[in-house]
């Protein structure tokens, strides 16, 4: 396979970084791949422009960082216009509806998760980062959710593991979901 | 900007263009800049002849917002750097402004020193007990038995008490608040700008998102009031035993010398002595 | 217990595996970005391998402790970045003066100064090797990868236990916070330093070096009174200020116990050499992108090769001559405003051959279209 270039946007605090880490090691632990995970922030805790970038390919990976994404994962406006026109013909933009006015030009595919709502009403909008993962897994079958779910529950600590891969399930479903609505032939 | 921003008294002393400030939401070292301005404010101080020379840490990142000269230093050297200004410009108010990490770890030899010599300036360290800007690592001052990111098992050193190792070295005004006593810490930082010698004020102030995430407080209220409940003034604690005062902060002013000659004073006079024997 | 097999690491981390599996047990260090990771992960890694973790007051202390762990028997080692590294070279250098064995990281962000603290750049280059006063040679390693984080700092220990020396292993903020899947082998070779036989401790010269040029170590505590010195010293280590020739072949022993063993110390990387027209030049991150843009201009039918500088010093004079050798002209890419170019052009402008710059700061890295469109440029020129 070609590689697969996907980049995560938004803002300190909201666990992109985290995300990328996730699906990154979804890939290659559990599904043999060679993926590398890298992440662009400022020296602020909170708030800031955050990024992270994952690349997946069968093939030894050179480039580690993404030039034009076949998914890019968008959390904040600024993210968005930042972004927004880095994709490749033909890719996914998954975001989060409630924060990102998509006004963008070029062939992509876009999917609305209203990723912090769903994780609030489940308890906590620190999960939207979830949210998203099941998202991903959906939208562009890059990895399965089974291979996340494992991750997340070894990745977060014992008393939000039932939140977290609950989060990403509900991500998931938030997909399928618009699929079912398009006719289900995206992807 | 909102115009209860601009309403706010504070508002004429900052850089307007860098606000909003990058302090997280529930960081402490907001309410201590509020005190140094309203303390300025209050003495009607030339805003023009004082200076801010501040370390590395997001306390020393207050020179972005008070619009006044500021040295931004290499990490731990606030004190030093603030003492070659002050001793060219002597009448410069000169506040070195200088996190528990910056002071107290890399800046330790610098801090005694400054203190032995009673240079005459006003240090004021945000003490979050943490390294905060670089991620939570453990600080010289986090309590025995806290967590930080490099004292994943809880912290087996035990920490300065930094107001002690101030007046031992010989710091002659010493004094510790906390951003919970926003009006006794108004009054030491007014105490400090008149002092004519070394003034160390130690500020406690909670760092929400390093330490309190890491050691369970489960949001700033709980944090903030935790150091509120933990505080004693000294008087009170004089009748305390060891054992009672444990984990206690101790408020008030500890030293407070007059007549000891601050170091521009010592070498004006070796100056002068000079002088006529020439 | 060492991790093995595959495992998704961050690069900061796999140098602490890394270490641990060279048998690194004491480490101390300071918080500074980009190299915390390395702190924090050793906080946790070392109590669990009855090793020892310390944060110490700054980086001058770090090290410090470093050289007295290492006298005490210890493989040890420290990690910072720019600022920290500074603070470092007074003792680096005696380390080197002392022949203490020890491994120091360097997690090149954008200098100078506190610069830009979340940005990586290539800046130390040349401070990794000239930054302590004096004369002296070490050895400076920069990987590419997480992999080569893992393997490398291994090298590093090794070489640092073999040639009694310190070793500067750099890194990155790139590769230093990528995380990438790598493999890690069941067995590894793992070197210790030579030590002196017991029976030798009544006639115990510890700066008497072998045939090798490299004095046996002593540990503190097993009775051979050891005379550790950092001003110049005779055999016995006792200090002798006065005497050039002395001093002259004290110098001579220690930068040619380095130097003589270039071929096994060296370590460079070429590929598509055989009939470049143009070799893009480069290491650590930018090494990644140079690579891919190679790739995409043999696709464009351009013949360019790829170069890469594995060990930064003792430099790879010979590797870069056969290169040369081979090539009409060469591209060096790198995150600094000239500092692998000068040691290039130094090595290959006898050869005449025609060295082009791509530099790049401001923690903006190198794209491979980048490069690429530089590589298309230097080969249409003089045409």
């Amino acid at each position: 396979m070609p590689k697969y270039e996907i980049r995560f946007g938004g803002f300190g605090g909201q666990g992109v970084v985290l995300a990328g880490v996730i699906l990154a090691k979804a890939a290659s632990i559990e599904e043999g791949k060679n993926a590398v995970q890298t992440q662009l922030y400022g020296p602020d805790s909170r708030g800031g422009a955050a990024k992270s970038e994952v690349v997946i390919s069968d093939e030894k990976i050179d480039y580690p960082k993404v030039d034009k994404t076949d998914l890019l994962v968008l959390m904040s406006q600024e993210a968005a216009e930042k972004y927004g026109s880095e994709i490749k013909d033909n890719s996914i933009i998954i975001y989060d509806a409630d924060l990102v006015q998509l006004n963008l030009s070029g062939s992509f595919t876009p999917y609305p998760v209203r990723a912090t709502k769903i994780a609030a009403d489940m308890g906590n909008k620190i999960a939207a980062n979830m949210v998203m993962l099941g998202a991903v897994s959906a939208a562009t079958n890059i990895v399965s959710l089974e291979s996340l779910l494992k991750i997340i529950e070894a990745s977060v600590p014992a008393y939000a593991k039932e939140l977290n891969m609950n989060a990403a399930r509900e991500g998931f479903r938030a997909v399928k979901e618009i699929m079912g609505r398009r006719g289900g032939n995206e992807n | 900007m909102s115009e209860v921003v601009r309403q706010h008294p504070a508002f004429k002393y900052m850089r307007k263009q860098f606000l909003p400030h990058i302090w997280c939401p529930g960081c402490g070292n907001g309410l201590i800049l509020a005190a140094i301005i309203r303390a300025i404010d209050e003495l009607g101080i030339d805003i023009d002849e004082t200076s801010f020379v501040t370390g590395i840490g997001c306390w020393g990142l207050t020179g972005n917002y008070i619009n006044a000269d500021w040295l931004h230093t290499t990490h731990g050297r606030a004190l030093p750097m603030a003492t070659g200004l002050k001793l060219m410009n002597p009448k410069l108010k000169v506040f070195a402004l200088t996190g528990d990490g910056d002071l107290a770890a890399i800046g330790g030899n610098h801090f005694i020193h400054a203190a032995r010599r009673n240079v005459d300036l006003i240090t004021i360290c945000s003490n979050n007990m943490i390294f905060g800007r670089t991620g939570g690592q453990v600080a010289p001052t986090t309590p025995e038995g806290k967590y930080a990111s490099t004292s994943p098992y809880g912290n087996i050193e035990r920490p300065f008490d930094l107001c002690r190792l101030a007046e031992a070295a010989g710091a002659t005004h010493v004094e510790r608040w906390t951003v919970m006593h926003p009006v006794p810490l108004t009054k030491a930082i007014k105490k400090a700008i008149e002092h004519k010698g070394f003034s160390f004020i130690e500020v406690l102030s909670p760092c929400p998102v390093q330490y309190g995430r890491k050691n369970k407080f489960r949001n700033p209220s709980v944090l903030y009031n935790w150091v509120k409940e933990q505080s004693v003034s000294i008087k009170k604690a004089q009748d305390m035993s060891e054992q009672e005062l444990e984990g206690k902060i101790i408020i008030g002013e500890f030293v407070k010398k007059e007549n000891i000659p601050d170091l521009s004073a010592q070498l004006l006079k070796l100056q002068e002595s000079c002088e006529k024997k020439s | 217990m060492r991790i093995s097999g595959r495992q998704f690491l961050q690069g900061n981390e796999a140098v602490v595996e890394a270490a641990i599996a060279a048998g690194c047990r004491f480490f101390a260090g300071y918080p500074i970005t980009p190299a915390s990771e390395i702190a924090e992960t050793m906080a946790i890694r070392m109590p669990q391998e009855k090793g020892i973790f310390m944060q110490m007051e700054d980086e001058l202390a770090s090290l410090s402790a470093v050289i007295g762990a290492s006298w005490a028997g210890a493989k040890a080692m420290t990690a910072t970045s720019g600022p920290g590294f500074s603070l470092m070279q007074e003792n680096i250098g005696m380390a080197v003066m002392t022949e203490t064995p020890c491994v120091i990281v360097d997690v090149q962000r954008s200098g100078p100064s506190s610069g830009q603290a979340t940005r990586a750049a290539q800046g130390d280059l040349m401070q990794a090797k000239w930054g302590s006063h004096g004369d002296y040679e070490l050895i400076v390693i920069y990987p590419n990868s997480v992999q080569e984080l893992y393997d490398k700092t291994i090298e590093a220990f090794n070489l640092a236990e073999k040639y009694r020396t310190p070793v500067i292993l750099l890194s990155d903020e790139i590769i230093a916070h990528m995380r990438e899947n790598i493999y890690i082998p069941e067995t590894l070779d793992i070197i210790e330093r030579k030590r002196p036989r017991p029976e030798d401790k009544e006639h115990f010269l510890p700066w008497k070096p072998d045939d090798d040029g490299i004095p046996p170590m002593a540990k503190f505590g097993d009775g051979f009174k050891v005379m550790v010195e950092n001003n110049t010293h005779d055999a016995t280590g006792r200090t002798n200020q006065t005497d050039a020739a002395l001093h002259t072949q004290l110098i001579n022993r220690l930068c040619n116990k380095i130097l003589n063993a270039k071929k096994d110390i060296v370590k460079t990387e070429g590929l598509f050499l055989d009939d470049a027209e143009l070799v893009v030049v480069s290491c650590g991150c930018v090494s990644r992108s140079a690579l891919e843009a190679v790739k995409l201009a043999r696709q464009k039918g351009i013949k360019a090769g790829y170069f890469r500088l594995i060990t930064i010093w003792p430099f790879a004079d010979e590797q870069l001559i056969e290169v040369a050798g081979a090539t009409k002209k060469m591209l060096v890419a790198e995150m600094n405003t000239g500092k692998l170019l000068r040691e290039v052009k130094r090595v290959v402008d006898p050869y005449g051959v025609q060295v082009n710059h791509l530099p790049k700061i401001g923690g903006a890295y190198h794209t491979p279209g980048e490069i690429l469109a530089s590589i298309e440029k230097a080969v249409k020129e003089n045409e």
